[in-house]
C-alpha cells in the first residue's frame, strides 16, 4: 500500500513536471510557428556484403528497400535474440531458433510463449536469402512480412509488435541502435522486421565438409560419404541403384524450393500448401527443405514425426503412403527393383547407411559457431 | 611542347576525328539495324487449356492423364530467311515452367532487321554447353533439371498421374545425350512451319510476337505411340529417345504470327 502510494506520488510528481516542460515547448514552438522537431543526425549506414559462397547460385539482391547494412544486420541480431518483444519477456526468436541446432529448437512442435504448442516444427534459419517462399506452407513471400507471424502469433511469441516496439523504445540501448541503423531514434514496426530480415539474411552455411569436398579437396569425404552422396542423387532405373532424393532435394542447397507430398499421410492434419492457395490438389503439400545441418535439425518433418535420420531413410524406403491423394509421382515411380515393377525403393540396409553418412557431411561447424549468428553481450 | 608530344596529340585528333566519322557510319541507315521479337508459348493438351494437378486429359490412344510439372528448355534460337541465311540469337537458353507464367513469354532481342521465313531451336540444352559448365542464367535456375551425377540436363520434364499406370505416377525425364554414339541423346532441334504467306519482319520501330502452341499430347502421340500401362517411367535411355522423337515430330507448331 504504502509503496504503491510512494509510486503514484512520483509518477504525479513526474506527470506534472512532464506537462509543465510540455506546456513551456509549446510555447516555444508556437512562437517559432510549426517548426519540424531538431532533426537527428545519424552518419549513413555502412554497407554489408554478402559473401558469395563458390558454387552456390549467385545471391539475389536484397529488396530494394531494405539494403543490407552493418548497423542494421547488427540491430537485427539484438532483436532476433530480444526476449521483450514476447508478451512475458521469456522468448525470442533465439528461444524456438538455436544457432547449436542450425537454428532449430530439438522438440517435435515448436513451444511458444507459456508452454504452448505449434502445430508444425521451427524451421532451420540457414541460406534464407535463396528461399522465395517461407514456412512449411509458403506462407510469406519475405522475410520482413514473415517476421511478423512468430511476434504475434499466440503459440509463439504472443504481443502485437505495436507494443513490442513500444517497449524497445523505452530500453536504453534501443532508440541509439535504431536510429545508427535507419537514420531515427523513433522505433518504428517497419524498421525493426526490416533489421530482423537483414540478419537474417547472414545466416548462410556454406562450409560443411561436402561444400569443401565439392570446391576440390577430394579427401574429405569417405568412401562411404561418397557412395551415399551417390545414392544421394541418383535416380534409379533398374541398372543404376540410387535414392532419387536429389530430384526434390537438388542442387547446393538440396532443394528445389517447391512444395510435394513427400507420403507422410493419407490423409491430412495439416493442410500445408492448400491452405495458402485454396486449392484440393495442394494438400499435403509441404515445402522441400534443404537439408544442410540436417544433422543437426532432428526431430524431422514439418511435424517433427521421425525422431531420426535412419527413420526419415525408413520411411522413404519402406513406409511412404502410396495411397496419399496428391502423393508426388516421384515417389510412385522410384525403385530399385531390376525389374521397376515394384513400388518400394528398395534401398539396402548398407545403403541407407551411406545415405545418412552423406547427409552428416552437410553439417557446417563454422556456421553453428559464428559468433557474428551468436547472442550479442 | 617537344615534336613527339605534338605527334600524340596530332595523333589523337586524327583518332577522335575517325570515331567520329565512324559514329555517323554507324547511324547511316544502309548499316545493319537491330530489332525484337518475342516467343510467346502456349502450353495446352490437344486443344485444351493446361492446367496443373486440377484437369484430367485423354492421350489419343485413350489413356488418361493428370499433369503435376511440365518443363523444358528452349535453347539456340535461330531464325532463317528465304536465301537460306541465318541469324542465331547468342547465348539463347531458356526454361519454360508451366508452373511460372513469366517463363512462357520469351525476349529476344538486338536480331538483324530483316524479313525471316523460318524459326529453327533446341528442345533442351546443347551437349556443348552442357560440357562447358559454369551454368547461369535459365541453366542454374532449377537444380531439378539437371542431374549432377551424370552432368545431364533434363531437357523435357512431365510429372503427373494416370490411372492406366502400374504404379499411377507418370515420371517422364527426357534427360541426357551420352551412350555410345549419342544413342540415349535425348536432345532435339525442331524447325516449326510458319503459317503460309507469313514472315516474321524484324525492323526497328516493330516488337513481333510469334505465338507457339506446345502441346503435351505430343509427347505420346507421333511415331512412337506411348501406352501408360507399359511406359509410364522414362529417365534417360532408349525410352526416353522415342519420347525424344515424338517432341521432335509433334511437340511445337507456329499458332501465328503478331506483326506489332
Ligand atoms: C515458438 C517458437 C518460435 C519462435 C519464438 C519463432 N519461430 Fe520462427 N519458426 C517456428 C516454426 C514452428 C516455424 C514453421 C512455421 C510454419 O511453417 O508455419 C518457423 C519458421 C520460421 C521461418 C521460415 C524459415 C523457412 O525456411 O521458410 C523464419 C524465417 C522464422 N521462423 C523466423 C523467425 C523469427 C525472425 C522469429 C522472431 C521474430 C521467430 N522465427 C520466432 C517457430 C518459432
Ligand atoms: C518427392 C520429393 C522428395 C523426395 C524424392 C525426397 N524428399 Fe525428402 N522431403 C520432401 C518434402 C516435401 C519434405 C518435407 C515434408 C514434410 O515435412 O511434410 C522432405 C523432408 C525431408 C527431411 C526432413 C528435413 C527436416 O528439416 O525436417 C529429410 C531429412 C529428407 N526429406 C531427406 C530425404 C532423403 C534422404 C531422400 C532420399 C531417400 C528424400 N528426402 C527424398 C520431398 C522429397
Amino acid at each position: 500500500m504504502k509503496f504503491i502510494r510512494h509510486f503514484s506520488f512520483r509518477r504525479w510528481r513526474g506527470l506534472a513536471g512532464a506537462g509543465l516542460a510540455g506546456l513551456l515547448l509549446g510555447a516555444a514552438a508556437c512562437r517559432r510557428e510549426a517548426e519540424a522537431p531538431a532533426p537527428e543526425h545519424f552518419p549513413a549506414p555502412t554497407p554489408y556484403a554478402l559473401v558469395q559462397p563458390p558454387l552456390f547460385p549467385a545471391i539475389p539482391a536484397p529488396p530494394a528497400d531494405n539494403p543490407l547494412t552493418v548497423e542494421g544486420v547488427e540491430l537485427g541480431r539484438h532483436l532476433f535474440y530480444e526476449k521483450a518483444l514476447s508478451l512475458d519477456n521469456s522468448t525470442s526468436c533465439g528461444s524456438c531458433h538455436q544457432q547449436a541446432r542450425a537454428f532449430t529448437d530439438g522438440r517435435a512442435r515448436a513451444q511458444g510463449v507459456g508452454g504452448a504448442l505449434h502445430a508444425r516444427s521451427a524451421m532451420a534459419l540457414q541460406n534464407l536469402v535463396w528461399e522465395p517462399k517461407l514456412t512449411w506452407d509458403g506462407a510469406s513471400p519475405s522475410l520482413e512480412q514473415q517476421a511478423r507471424t512468430p511476434i504475434e502469433n499466440a503459440v509463439e511469441m504472443h504481443q502485437p509488435l505495436r507494443a513490442g516496439v513500444a517497449r524497445l523504445q523505452q530500453m536504453a540501448p534501443y532508440p541509439p541502435l535504431f536510429g545508427k541503423a535507419f537514420g531515427t531514434s523513433t522505433i518504428t514496426e517497419e524498421n525493426a522486421l526490416k533489421a530482423l530480415a537483414q540478419f537474417e539474411r547472414t545466416l548462410i552455411s556454406s562450409n560443411s565438409r561436402y561444400d569443401r569436398y565439392r570446391r576440390g579437396d577430394r579427401s574429405l569425404l569417405s568412401a562411404d560419404e561418397v557412395r551415399g552422396l551417390q545414392l544421394f542423387s541418383i535416380h534409379p532405373n533398374g541398372t543404376l541403384r540410387g535414392g532419387n532424393c536429389s530430384d526434390c532435394h537438388g542442387g547446393e542447397l538440396q532443394t528445389d524450393h517447391n512444395f510435394r507430398n513427400n507420403g507422410l499421410d493419407a490423409a491430412f492434419a495439416d493442410l500445408g500448401l492448400s491452405s495458402q492457395t485454396g486449392r484440393p490438389t495442394d494438400n499435403g503439400k509441404f515445402r522441400v527443405p534443404s537439408l544442410r545441418n540436417v544433422a543437426l535439425t532432428a526431430p524431422y518433418m514439418h511435424d517433427g514425426r521421425l525422431a531420426t535420420l535412419q527413420d526419415v531413410l525408413d520411411h522413404y524406403n519402406e513406409h511412404v503412403a502410396f495411397n496419399s491423394p496428391t502423393i508426388d509421382p516421384l515417389l510412385l515411380n522410384t525403385t530399385n527393383d531390376p525389374l521397376q515393377q515394384r513400388h518400394d525403393l528398395e534401398l539396402t540396409a548398407q545403403e541407407k547407411t551411406q545415405i545418412i553418412a552423406f547427409l552428416r557431411t552437410l553439417t557446417d561447424s563454422t556456421f553453428i559457431l559464428d559468433p557474428r549468428f551468436s547472442a550479442p553481450r | 611542347m617537344n615534336t613527339s608530344r605534338f605527334a600524340a596529340v596530332a595523333a589523337a585528333l586524327v583518332l577522335a576525328t575517325a570515331l567520329v566519322t565512324a559514329c555517323k557510319k554507324d547511324s547511316d541507315p544502309s548499316t545493319p539495324q537491330t530489332g525484337v521479337f518475342a516467343l510467346e508459348l502456349e502450353p495446352g493438351v490437344g486443344a485444351l487449356p493446361l492446367n496443373l494437378s486440377t484437369d484430367t486429359y485423354t492421350t489419343a490412344a485413350g489413356d488418361r492423364f493428370t499433369v503435376s510439372a511440365f518443363k523444358y528448355f528452349l535453347s539456340n534460337i535461330k531464325l532463317t530467311k528465304a536465301d537460306g541465311s541465318a541469324y542465331a540469337v547468342p547465348d539463347s537458353y531458356f526454361l519454360v515452367d508451366q508452373a511460372k507464367p513469366d517463363s512462357q513469354h520469351l525476349d529476344l532481342k538486338d536480331v538483324p532487321v530483316g524479313d525471316y521465313t523460318g524459326l529453327t531451336f533446341t528442345v533442351g540444352v546443347d551437349s556443348a554447353r552442357t560440357k562447358a559448365g559454369n551454368f547461369t542464367g535459365a541453366l542454374a535456375a532449377d537444380p531439378g533439371m539437371f542431374w549432377d551425377w551424370s552432368q545431364e540436363f533434363k531437357n523435357v520434364v512431365l510429372e503427373g498421374t494416370s490411372p492406366q499406370s502400374p504404379s499411377r505416377g507418370l515420371v517422364f525425364h527426357i534427360a541426357g545425350f551420352k551412350g555410345a554414339n549419342g544413342a540415349n541423346n535425348t536432345i532435339r532441334t525442331v524447325s516449326p512451319a510458319f503459317p503460309a504467306n507469313t514472315k516474321l519482319l524484324i525492323r526497328p520501330d516493330h516488337s513481333p510476337e510469334i505465338h507457339l502452341h506446345v502441346d503435351v499430347l505430343g509427347l505420346f502421340g507421333g511415331p512412337n505411340p506411348v501406352r501408360f500401362a507399359t511406359v509410364y517411367n522414362t529417365m534417360g535411355g532408349p525410352q526416353s529417345v522415342k519420347v525424344a522423337d515424338n517432341i521432335a515430330a509433334g511437340m511445337f507448331s507456329v499458332e501465328h504470327i503478331h506483326a506489332n
